[in-house]
């Protein structure tokens, strides 16, 4: 951690707006865009509030319903120098501006030999638990893992939202930052300065030896209330925090797993062809001896996400999936 | 016609050499793909060199360009380096993208030649980030992106075009109607019978000019670069033309009348220019065959370069995925 010394206590919405902020203050060539982005909303969900105000509307530029248009705005504008931060409003709408994504700015460095890069941020909004239904609630990190050229992170607390982005803005590659709006009301310190967190740790939030447990974003804090409720229990897990999905920071889980030779892995994606399966190959192929259990996912269910309250917390991995996995592993 | 007497004869000179060098170019690639000295899939541009000219001749090094798969002549009216054209083409590591992008990638930043995309549509919203910056900088560069009828048929032309006339981008959207997209006649696939016409739905110039005129085209081009230099917004221009071989070399054709093929190479713009620059006397016999011979030999060269240029070295395959420090 790059953190100065005071921190103070934001919600995730905050320390994401902290870190457009700054990267807006402290280089011109930082411009933001996407659907009604501008005040006086600043965003469907106020991320963005009061920048268009501070920063007027070249730079804070809203846009038309035009996913493709606006990504693809902002790569041009990223060869051409700039560090353009987009946002696509909710992840599901990737499924509109994939080809802007996957097949430009994920390959225009590598197709022209490294004569231009693409140093775009796209930021979106993500997940479950506001029974928005199937088409505004999904995960959908694994489409962009699968894309050589991208680099992807998911953010769990407020630092890590301010730092990560931060780390985004003023990376040389497209980044991809997924904000879970049920995680934008968390509250945790964050640090009231400048802040970046490096591109591809993860982060061990919790020492132990019986098992080592894997997640990312909002869910890490349901992964520590495992953990905690395993220790009530005797059994010490690790916990590690992926932070960034791409480059997966495989040397981590890996040292982890060589101590505990045991392995969960809890994402909300759905859990087939989820980026928990590549980590249960990585293992596989890097770690078998080490293993004294098979490797358990607890995910999304493989379906679509349902609208009623009770289908969709049955759609979602839960605290207590993930105990019991645990539990039973280590039994 | 246009009329050629507004044009000063150097223009002309530039004219003709590049269409000279489109046409040369494409039709050595051909002769060395039906002879088998080479063995690539080529979208051959031949047919519509007027157009590349007569934009290109308006555009500074520091204007972007982005275009297609077929996009040779686009890439050769910016200027970019004949060897290493040649040599991406053949997939060298003397190639302008170290032989990692190939025909449908060409990049050459230092020219101006931003992006070749091979997503059909997918050029236009890209320029607009081009011609975005250009504004923010506050510098008078404009953007030129070049796409097939076809394209205009996806909805990213029509993002895009929203967008740029919304934002009054400096950015000029050349579409090269030949007619066809793959085996698709224009006709049966394109509503309202005109690209350019689409422009009045976003309250922008529209302009559809006779793309195998290059003084038309030029002419055309023109009033849409000052006015994207002018801060007054985009432009549509719609050259008509025709594609001489196919979709892709080796395509049967089966789709396009024969006499319609046969009529457009029997006016062949590159050939017709020639003949009319002599007949104007605006360039003597021998000042054009001192031309095309001079591009013969430049084209001998790079050819040369290509094909005595190493393969990339295997290691190169896991290079340029990220910035540095990134392992892929
Ligand atoms: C999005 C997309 N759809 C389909 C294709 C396959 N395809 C390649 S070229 C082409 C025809 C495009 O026609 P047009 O835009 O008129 O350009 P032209 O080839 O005539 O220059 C098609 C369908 C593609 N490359 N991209
Ligand atoms: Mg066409």
């Amino acid at each position: 951690m790059t953190a100065t010394e005071t921190t103070r206590v934001m919600m995730v919405r905050e320390a994401i707006n902290d870190a457009l902020d700054r990267a807006l203050a402290s280089d011109d060539k930082v411009v933001l865009l996407g659907e009604d982005i501008a005040d006086p909303g600043g965003g469907v969900y106020g991320i963005t509030k009061g920048l268009s105000t501070k920063y007027g509307l070249d730079r804070v530029r809203p846009t038309p319903i035009s996913e493709q248009a606006i990504v693809g705005a902002a790569i041009g504008a990223a060869v051409a120098g700039y560090r353009p931060v987009a946002e696509i409003m909710i992840m599901d709408f990737f499924g509109v501006c994939l080809d802007q994504v996957a097949n430009h700015a994920a390959k225009l460095r590598y197709m022209s030999g490294g004569q231009t890069t693409v140093p775009l941020t796209i930021r979106c909004s993500a997940g479950a638990a506001m029974s928005l239904g199937a088409q505004h609630s999904q995960m959908l990190e694994a489409w962009l893992v699968h894309t050589p050229g991208l680099k992807v992170c998911i953010p769990s607390n407020s630092a890590d939202a301010k730092g990560m982005l931060t780390t985004c803005i003023f990376d040389d590659d497209p980044c991809v930052f997924v904000e879970q709006v049920m995680g934008y009301f968390n509250g945790s310190e964050c640090p009231e300065g400048e802040h970046r967190v490096p591109i591809g740790e993860a982060a061990i939030r919790r020492e132990g030896d019986a098992i080592t447990l894997v997640s990312y974003g909002r869910q890490m804090n349901d992964v520590l209330t495992a953990a905690d409720q395993l220790a009530a229990d005797g059994i010490d897990a690790e916990v590690i925090d992926l932070r960034w999905l791409q480059p997966l920071d495989t040397a981590t889980i890996l040292a982890s797993v060589r101590k505990t030779g045991r392995l969960a892995i809890l994402h909300e994606a759905v859990k087939r062809g989820g980026v928990g399966a590549e980590i249960a190959a990585v293992v596989a192929e890097e770690a078998f001896d080490s293993l004294r259990a098979p490797v358990v996912r607890i995910a999304g269910k493989n379906t679509p996400v349902p609208y009623a309250r009770e289908l969709e917390a049955a759609f979602l991995p839960t605290v207590g999936d993930l105990v019991a996995a645990a539990r039973a592993l280590v039994s | 016609m246009a009329d050629d007497a507004t044009l000063d004869p150097a223009v002309h000179r530039g004219l003709y050499r590049t269409m000279s060098l489109i046409k040369q170019c494409d039709d050595r690639f051909r002769t060395m793909l039906s002879s088998g000295q080479i063995f690539i899939v080529y979208y051959s541009p031949r047919g519509q060199e007027a157009i590349s000219a007569g934009v290109g001749a308006h555009l500074r090094p520091d204007d972007s360009v982005v275009t297609t798969y077929r996009g040779l002549h686009d890439h050769l009216a910016k200027g970019v380096d004949l060897r290493g054209l040649w040599a991406e083409f053949l997939g060298k590591s003397t190639g302008l993208c170290k032989g990692k992008g190939g025909p449908m990638h060409i990049t050459s930043p230092s020219d101006g030649l931003m992006v070749t995309t091979g997503i059909v549509g997918a050029g236009l919203p890209i320029a607009n980030g081009f011609a975005m910056a250009a504004q923010l900088d506050g510098s008078d560069a404009v953007t030129v992106v070049n796409f097939g009828d076809g394209a205009s048929n996806i909805g990213a032309f029509h993002e895009a075009v929203n967008l740029a006339a919304i934002w009054k981008l400096p950015v000029v959207f050349v579409c090269h109607n030949n007619l066809y997209a793959e085996h698709t006649a224009f006709e049966a696939g394109t509503a309202g019978g005109s690209v350019a016409g689409r422009a009045s739905a976003y309250g922008i110039a529209g302009q559809r000019v006779d793309g195998n005129d290059p003084v038309e085209v030029y002419l055309a081009a023109q009033e849409a670069v000052r006015r994207a230099r002018a801060g007054e917004g985009p432009t549509i221009v719609e050259c008509m033309t025709y594609r001489f071989h196919g979709h892709v070399v080796g395509d049967a054709m089966e789709y396009q009348p024969p006499d319609e093929r046969a009529a457009a190479m029997a006016a062949d713009p590159v050939d017709r220019y020639r003949a009319r620059l002599v007949t104007d006397a605006t360039l003597t016999e021998a000042e054009l065959a001192d031309i095309d011979s001079t591009i013969a030999a430049e084209i001998d060269d790079a050819v040369e370069f290509a094909q005595s240029s190493p393969a990339p070295d295997l290691s190169e395959l896991y290079t340029d995925v990220y910035a540095e420090g990134v392992a892929p």
